[in-house]
């Protein structure tokens, strides 16, 4: 079911960042600056714009996604629990020996993953795979595809954005998550990406700009990829990393690092 | 054996696929800008909408590959060896093993056979990379009945298989209606004098030195194990248990390749020496086939060797 107010999307994307939180402070590990950053992405996308039944994860016609910033695999947990793929419940075996929630998602043992992904860089070929299939068959559903605006220094997301563009796939739509940080730092100094826009748009596709914490500008800009023809879309989504949690807003050190006792209660308190 | 009628494996491969292509819509045949090479232009002539050049890019390749599959498609993905395994390594690990996807790689151009292009194609660590993976299944046919037999088998199972093939044109060993099933080796002649174990381009090479050995007096038998894995344990302990010599030959590094896998079987099932014969820690270089097999000592000259006559 599509839910179309902000206001509940805004209520769901909270709870998606508490459960972050609770994911990676219970598991000790885990990554919680980029998967609060991109929290409010996936809630649009789950709840808002993909055409999907948490009771048929397989079916044949649904939208697929690939979360190629596979590290952020608490926020993807955290989205499919709150749609009703798996209980809340599970969210508490995240990384641990006998649950299904891997470090990084695993399709074969998670419910709702439509691929397997870890290893920065590859998501784009896969989804390209699965947008040309949905071509072939005339079956009609998108694909959506998350980058980490760090994974853009990953040679295979160009040689992918090649490829999207060759077979103009206009049934795929990229978002960067774009929040400037990865694990060395400042993304500006540990290799200058400069114009990402510029880049996507030299490699033929069609971009939107937006606010990437903000719901009703992300609906907007999905619902526009969705009209544009005979090219991909890439939404670049200026975000910030650890968005909600005061203390880990716009600090690199909180790409994959667990909130102590005190640090976990002031987080919670925060997203109440 | 027909050692007049002599076709690379890589041939028999893309009329396989063409023929396959006929039988099978859910067949896609992806491609890195080397498809009169590997003859995957084959497929993509009679079915042009079901072929993906993707350019001089294997990863991505490997890896629209495995979108593919995750949507019911069958995709062969074809380049040489040492793009295949080796630059899209991680491709194949993490895209398509690990998620156990139903993608086959065929990759041609394995070994020193190669020839001209020298080392930077002569690809002699695949086997052993590929068979390290988990879910993969490894084949390595050796004539163009065994390689056409196994194009179309793979795509009955579901599940990541890693073909190599070759270059080299090498002879018909078998009959067309001749049977074959994965993870069975086939052996050839009955000699207790010896075992003679190879793969792919090398049983032809096999097969020569049984005869030369047999005109004089040794009587050994071949067995070409087309699966590498799972490899035939049976059959390796049932020749070692019934001839005296065993030897390996390999179109590969003999680190970790095919000689390997037949000592691990050995080492725990039937402890006995083996003599493996392969390329000795080293990389390959120019000259034609037929010269680099004599130079890196996989010829049938050097297998008769083994046998002291």
């Amino acid at each position: 079911m599509k839910i179309v107010s902000c206001e509940a999307l805004e209520k769901i994307a909270k709870d998606v960042r508490r459960e972050i939180i609770e994911e990676v402070y219970g598991a000790q590990s885990g990554h919680p600056g980029g998967s609060l950053s991109c929290a409010d992405i996936l809630t649009v996308l789950y709840f808002n714009q993909m055409n999907i039944n948490p009771k048929k994860p397989n079916d044949e016609g649904r939208d697929r996604f690939v979360l190629s910033k596979g590290h952020c695999s608490p926020a993807l947990y955290a989205t499919l629990a709150q749609k009703g793929y798996f209980s809340e419940k599970k969210l508490n075996e995240f990384r641990k020996i006998d649950g299904i929630l891997q470090g990084h998602p695993d399709m074969n043992k998670i419910p709702g993953v439509d691929m397997s992904s870890g290893s920065l860089g590859q998501g784009l070929s896969v989804a390209n795979g699965m947008a040309l299939s949905s071509k072939m068959g005339k079956m009609g559903y998108r694909v959506y595809c998350l980058l980490g605006d760090g994974e853009l220094e990953e040679g295979q997301v160009w040689e992918a954005a090649m490829t999207s563009s060759k077979y103009k796939l206009d049934n795929l739509c990229v978002i960067v998550d774009n929040n400037g940080l990865q694990i060395d730092g400042d993304i500006k100094d540990v290799k200058n990406l400069d114009d990402i826009e510029g880049k996507f748009e030299k490699f033929g596709f069609n971009v939107i700009t937006v606010n990437g914490n903000k719901i009703p500008d992300l609906i907007k800009a999905f619902d526009k990829a969705k009209t544009v023809k005979g090219k991909p879309t890439a939404i670049v989504a200026i975000t910030t990393k650890g968005k909600g949690v005061s203390f880990m807003e716009n600090k690199a050190e909180w790409h994959g690092k667990a909130p102590s006792e005190e640090q976990f209660k002031i987080a919670m308190e925060e997203l109440k | 054996m027909d050692m007049d009628k002599k076709i690379a494996t890589r041939q028999s491969y893309g009329e396989a696929l063409l023929e396959l292509g006929k039988e099978n819509k859910d067949i896609v045949v992806l491609d890195a800008d080397l498809s009169s090479a590997t003859k995957t232009n084959l497929f993509a002539k009679e079915f042009p909408n079901r072929f993906f050049d993707m350019g001089i890019a294997e990863q991505d390749m490997i890896g629209t590959a495995a979108g593919f599959a995750t949507c019911g498609k069958i995709p062969y993905a074809s380049t040489f060896a040492v793009f295949a395994a080796g630059r899209a390594y991680d491709q194949v690990r993490n895209s398509v093993a690990y998620p156990n996807l139903n993608v086959k790689i065929c990759a041609t151009h394995a070994g020193i056979t190669v020839g001209e292009d020298g080392a930077t194609h002569q690809m002699l660590e695949d086997i052993g990379m590929m068979r390290a993976v988990p879910n993969m299944t490894v084949v390595c046919p050796c004539d163009d009945t065994e390689t056409k037999w196994i194009i179309k088998e793979i795509s009955k199972f579901n599940g990541p298989v890693y073909v190599r093939l070759s270059r080299y044109a090498t002879p018909v060993i078998y009959e067309p209606n001749q049977k074959f099933k994965i993870g069975k080796a086939v052996q050839i002649g009955k000699g207790t004098d010896g075992t003679i174990f190879a793969t792919g381009d090398m049983v032809a090479e096999a097969i020569k030195a049984k005869d030369i050995l047999e005109k004089n007096g040794k009587f050994v038998r071949v067995v070409d194990i087309h699966t590498i894995k799972p490899i035939d344990e049976e059959m390796i302990v049932k020749c070692a248990k019934e001839t005296e010599k065993l030897i390996s030959v390999e179109n590969h590094s003999i680190i970790g390749g095919f000689g390997s896998a037949i000592a691990e079987v050995l080492t725990e099932n039937q402890p006995a020496k083996l003599t493996r014969l392969g390329v000795k820690d080293t990389f390959g270089k120019s000259g034609k086939a037929d010269e680099l097999i004599k130079y890196f000592g996989i010829d049938v000259e050097t297998i008769v060797k083994c046998f002291n006559l």
